[in-house]
């Protein structure tokens, strides 16, 4: 099983930061590279079970069911069910951790996936850094900060 | 039960910071709080280990460690004897690196239930003389701050509502000796004392940099007596507060924008009669940026220049920090605005919507305005510019209009022959800032309609540039050169 994480500080209070991630249809308003996105047979986006089926600007279509989502925690969590990317078993954590010493946010992305071996440090690599690491730029970006 | 919760970010990468605290043993060498500390028995990092440890009052408590991962960095313990009653106290350390940073995520946090009538006190005393203490002391430590140890231990004792341990501290400030240009500005590292009655401590995360700084700085006004440290805009957070303050409490979000100087430094105290409270809306950076700022364009423009829809406004510097607001805000009021800025900034004051902006390095900026508003002159004309600009203002100012000169960035107007103004009835206006703004009553309105524009998007700020407080000299040479636009902000 590999793991990729990346994590950062976003100067931005929590509820702000949330507010823009946790709408689990919501990619395109934020990570700079998804063109649009959809969520499946009607469900809500907030509704655990719901499957977001997503292009890149790349062309790429990527389908991912929402497993977990917590207002509390501000978090969730979802697997990959089809994606351009040879990963299997992919489960990834977006969570957010209020900073109360300036009242910034702690942000952190973790997947955890089965791949072939030959290819285990380019996909940490990429998930890690042109794909959480990149969204969180422009979310930085986008929040001005 | 009551939950605390304290979280920071430590400049340094997760190896070093939880080499230092993994030590269950260990506190007494880096925390103020902790006068000595011992292992009853056993290794300190064995699941129930108990250590037993002295405050510098001399209390003596015993906490117990209930799980430790080094994988996850995060360790938990229990409190089982102490004088101070903080009943069922667990408390967990646990640690996150910050992969783009290289930094490490903090967060201390504890629950227990205090006797009646006595939470407020108690959550005071663990999140300011404990968890916030032990962040900054390890920041400390990890700067290399203290060459030997730690700091004097401070007593950590059941204390009045809201008290703070009395610790003195040592800060980072820019301290002037003498008068001069900005290279009498240097970084030192001085004490900074508890907060004294009637005082709060704020720990900084922006410091604005305005002109008044450097008439600070050459001693044209009489703000600072050498040795002392300028500023006079800052925010950050309530890190302490002094016997008899009331309504506000540590962990507040605050800005400021008045006198005493002293906002050149890490953490400073002051009273909180004109402390701003910062709405989650609000971010640290913009409040450094623009407090000072919009609520002098508050009463420049409302109280002062009671500029109406309609009137022609003149305004100079239109591309610095004040200026960019007063183009804004007068647009929004309905005004028209003629601005004035030099070559490379007419595009930016043309963005910010102004009707005309005159090129005073190309142009001779009086007769321009007497040619754009048919030979009347502006209605309203605010000068900071001061030497340079003087005549020209006087000139191009309407019959019956007001001049307000509220700055001398150019250099003192010196003195001028008031029998001028006779020749087209015009009010001069000198406006002092701190007359306008010296008391809670003063001050609030101006706050409210300041903010209240920004969230309606009336005043947009563009990036502030940013120094490093070690680089206030440079701050200083890029304002005077006129080589920045908008605000500029030391960083912490």
């Amino acid at each position: 099983m590999a793991r990729a994480y990346t994590s950062t500080v976003i100067p931005a209070p929590a509820a702000d930061v949330w507010r823009i991630v946790r709408d689990f249809n919501g990619l395109a308003n934020w990570t700079g590279f998804v063109n649009d996105s959809r969520i499946e047979n009607m469900m809500r986006a907030d509704q655990v079970g719901c499957i977001r089926s997503f292009r890149l600007k790349d062309g790429g279509v990527i389908r991912e069911k929402l497993l977990a989502l917590s207002d509390y925690e501000m978090s969730f969590t979802y697997s990959i069910l089809e994606s351009p990317m040879a990963v299997t078993d992919y489960i990834a954590t977006l969570s957010l951790t209020p900073i109360t010493d300036g009242n910034h946010t702690f942000a952190q992305w973790q997947a955890d996936f089965d791949c072939p071996a030959a290819q285990e440090t380019d996909l940490i690599r990429h998930i890690g850094g042109n794909v959480f690491q990149a969204a969180f730029r422009a979310l930085k970006q986008q929040l001005g900060r | 039960m009551v939950r605390v919760k304290e979280s920071t970010i430590i400049d340094a990468p997760i190896a070093d910071v939880w080499a230092i605290l993994r030590d269950f043993n260990g506190h007494d060498r880096w925390h103020p709080a902790i006068a000595e500390s011992r292992i009853e028995d056993g290794p300190a990092d064995m699941i129930g280990a108990v250590r037993r440890f002295k405050l510098a009052d001399g209390a003596q408590l015993r906490e117990q460690l209930l799980s430790l991962s080094d994988h996850r960095h995060e360790f938990r313990y229990c409190l089982l004897a102490s004088p101070i009653p903080l009943m069922g106290y667990v408390a967990r350390v646990r640690l996150c690196p910050v992969t783009d940073g290289n930094q490490t995520f903090w967060e201390w946090s504890s629950e227990f239930t205090p006797p009646a009538g006595r939470q407020a006190e108690l959550v005071g005393l663990v999140r300011n003389g404990i968890y916030l203490v032990g962040f900054a002391a390890i920041r400390a430590r990890l700067r290399g701050d203290f060459a030997t140890d730690k700091p004097v231990a401070p007593p950590v004792t059941p204390v009045p509502l809201a008290a703070v341990p009395p610790t003195q501290t040592r800060i980072r400030a820019i301290v002037i000796d003498q008068y001069g240009g900005p290279d009498v500005l240097h970084l030192r590292e001085v004490d900074l004392p508890p907060p004294g009655h009637g005082q709060v401590q704020i720990r900084h995360t922006a410091i604005g940099v305005n002109f008044i700084d450097v008439y600070t700085r050459s001693g044209y006004f009489p703000l600072l007596h050498p040795p002392g440290t300028p500023g006079m805009e800052g925010a950050g957070v309530i890190t302490a507060t002094g016997p008899g303050v009331s309504g506000i409490s540590v962990g507040d979000r605050v800005a400021y924008a008045c006198p005493p100087v002293g906002a050149y430094a890490q953490a400073r105290n002051m009273s909180p009669d004109l402390l701003v409270h910062l709405g989650p809306d609000i971010s640290d950076m913009t409040a450094a940026a623009s407090l000072l700022k919009g609520v002098s364009a508050s009463f420049l423009l409302h109280d002062i220049g009671r500029v109406r829809p309609g009137q022609t406004v003149l305004i100079h510097a239109a591309a610095g920090g004040i200026g960019q607001i007063l183009v804004q805000w007068a647009r929004a009021l309905g005004a028209r605005v003629i601005a004035t800025t030099s070559t490379a900034k007419v595009a930016l004051v043309q963005g910010l919507g102004a009707d005309h902006v005159i090129d005073y390095t190309a142009t001779d900026f009086a007769p321009a305005v007497l040619v754009l508003t048919g030979g009347q002159g502006a209605d309203v004309v605010f000068d900071s510019a001061g030497k340079t600009t003087f005549a020209g203002s006087l000139e191009a100012t309407a019959i019956c209009g007001h001049l307000i000169s509220f700055g001398q960035a150019s250099g003192p107007v010196g003195s001028t022959d008031i029998d001028k103004l006779a020749s087209k009835s015009i009010t001069l206006s000198r406006p002092n800032y701190a007359h306008y703004t010296d008391t809670p009553e003063k001050l609030a309105p101006h706050v409210m309609r300041f903010f209240a524009a920004l969230r309606a998007g009336i005043i947009r700020l563009p990036e502030p540039t940013l120094y490093p407080l070690a680089r206030a000299a440079d701050a200083h040479r890029d304002l005077e050169a006129r080589r920045t636009t908008g605000s500029l902000v030391l960083t912490v």
